[in-house]
């Protein structure tokens, strides 16, 4: 499958030898990924190889210490400081921040609003949309999702599976270039993973461009066209989904990915 | 005669009509004194809300400097007794402002006791309120922040959107009792001769030597003020709660 050199004009994100170190703790120490238009990668990994902090960095929740990060063409602006990189102008992180739908484990949908309030939120009062503009289109997304029904309740009184639909079409609603989710399964009942993945996989068959770090290795293999392996913050194997899972060469990735065999 | 004898029970409890508001009734001048109270009471109230966010905000966010004054005035103002503060701020306090104003050649203003008694008691509240809004605003879960962040909200609307309306019925309570401190704080203010509802009764009191008319006709103010201000309080935190599961 191609991945597409002849393809890097339009590419959705990339991250250039990022290195990020929580005190004497390197987490990443120098990973590059490139996503393009419509890719879905996934990121895999066990618990402390760097997958969540990876992503965390490119909408910089997490600030990295040094390397380089493009949405959208972008070059995200930084200063370096001792303590590693500061954004250089902040609206432009906020700017940049609004093509990125991210989605997260604990799903962070905000308490205090309705699940549409939630869906409309940003739309309102970041991107400045009128609101029946903003209030049609979230009604739109929740349909999506199948919350539509749900749409005048509290989060709180929703179930794990169901919120994090609802924070999927939150994120959706930002229409953001490329989607962010962060192990978006990992907090919910096993019984209740199948109804997101089903939403996340529907969102790839549409041609999204999602970068998705995930446990559920199965999953990444059929929704994939990129995978990148981490171990111990670097990039150890990487490729299509057909070279990581099935032609794997490191060892470690092998035995990793064999329990899906 | 002294004041707490009586010669029988008629004379205990007959003299309502000291409270009529017709000619030589204390009604209206009690009132007068009860609108005081609540006008001081709202002002420092809202004045105290203000500090304490700020406050709050400075003690989560602020530079070094900013923390270290605001832990300064907090711990020295709930240190010290309260009417120890109300005597020091107001006459220190409008004594200062006029050496100021003589200083830059203005002559001295008569500051109203409204105006004094507002800023005292705000000063007062502003440091409890610091302490309770801090507390709620780190009771907001950091990942409900996170997406904010998430979604290119700034900082300011971050604050408007999300934390401030989420920290909201984490803080209630705490309000709710500065409230009603407050309410009673503002008895205090008579040491300096503002003429609220406790120095209006003291005074009707030891006018017509009517002590327990005088004195059961302001419980009977503040308690309903009390109650009033209970029920409100109750609306407010169900509404603010309204996206949290009942505990049962």
């Amino acid at each position: 499958m191609d991945n597409g050199l002849h393809r890097s004009s339009n590419e959705a994100v990339v991250v250039e030898n990022l290195h990020k170190q929580f005190g004497d703790l390197e987490v990443l120490r120098g990973v590059s990924l490139r996503a393009h238009e419509g890719d879905v990668l996934s990121i895999i990994g066990s618990s402390g190889s760097g997958k969540s902090t990876l992503l965390r960095c490119i909408n910089l929740l997490e600030l990295p210490t040094s390397g380089e990060i493009k949405v959208a063409g972008e070059a995200i602006l930084f200063n370096k400081t001792k303590k590693g990189l500061v954004p250089t102008d902040i609206k432009q992180v906020e700017r940049l921040r609004t093509k990125l739908g991210m989605v997260f484990q604990s799903f962070n949908l905000w308490s205090h609003m309705t699940v549409l309030q939630n869906v409309m939120e940003v739309p309102i009062h970041v991107l400045k949309l009128p609101k029946a503009e903003a209030r049609e289109q979230a009604e739109h997304f929740l349909n999506r999702v199948g919350l539509w029904e749900k749409r005048d309740q509290f989060p709180a009184f929703l179930s794990g599976g169901q919120q994090q639909r609802a924070a999927i079409a939150r994120a959706l609603a930002i229409g953001p270039r490329v989607m962010l989710f962060d192990e978006p399964t990992s907090a919910l009942d096993p019984e209740l993973v199948g109804e997101v993945l089903k939403v996340i996989k529907d969102l790839a068959n549409e041609g999204r461009t999602m970068i998705l770090v995930t446990h559920e290795m199965k999953f990444a293999r059929d929704v994939s066209n990129q995978v990148i392996f981490l171990h111990n913050g670097l990039v150890e194997e990487s490729g299509t989904s057909q070279q990581v899972f099935y032609e794997t060469q490191s060892e470690r990735c092998k035995a990793f990915v064999s329990s899906i065999h | 005669m002294p004041p707490n004898t009586y010669h029988n029970m008629s004379d205990l409890f007959a003299n309502w009509q000291l409270l009529s508001f017709s000619d030589g009734g204390w009604g209206w001048r009690m009132l007068g004194g009860f609108w005081s109270t609540i006008q001081i009471a709202v002002g420092a109230y809202v004045l105290g809300l203000t500090i304490g966010l700020f406050g709050a905000l400075g003690k989560l966010h602020g530079s070094t400097i900013t923390r270290w004054l605001l832990e300064i005035y907090t711990t020295l103002i709930r240190a010290v007794p309260e009417l120890v503060l109300i005597l020091l701020l107001y006459y220190a306090g409008t004594g200062a402002i006029n050496s100021l104003l003589d200083a830059m050649g203005h002559p001295p203003i008569d500051i109203s006791g409204l105006v004094a008694g507002i800023a005292v008691l705000g000063i007062v509240q502003g440091a409890y309120a610091t302490e309770v809004i801090r507390g709620a605003i780190r009771a907001v879960p950091r990942g409900q922040i996170e997406a904010a962040q998430a979604f290119g909200m700034s900082s300011i609307t971050t604050l408007r959107r999300v934390t401030i309306p989420a920290m909201i019925p984490h803080a209630i309570p705490g309000l709710a009792n500065l409230w009603l401190i407050v309410a009673k704080d503002t008895a205090l203010l008579a040491v300096v001769g503002f003429s609220e509802l406790a120095l209006v009764t003291r005074q009707a009191a030891g006018v017509t030597h009517a002590y327990w008319v005088f004195f059961l006709a302001a419980g009977a103010l503040y308690l309903s003020l009390t109650l009033f201000s209970n029920l409100l309080f109750k609306r407010l935190e169900k509404h603010a709660r309204r996206g949290q599961p009942e505990l049962s």
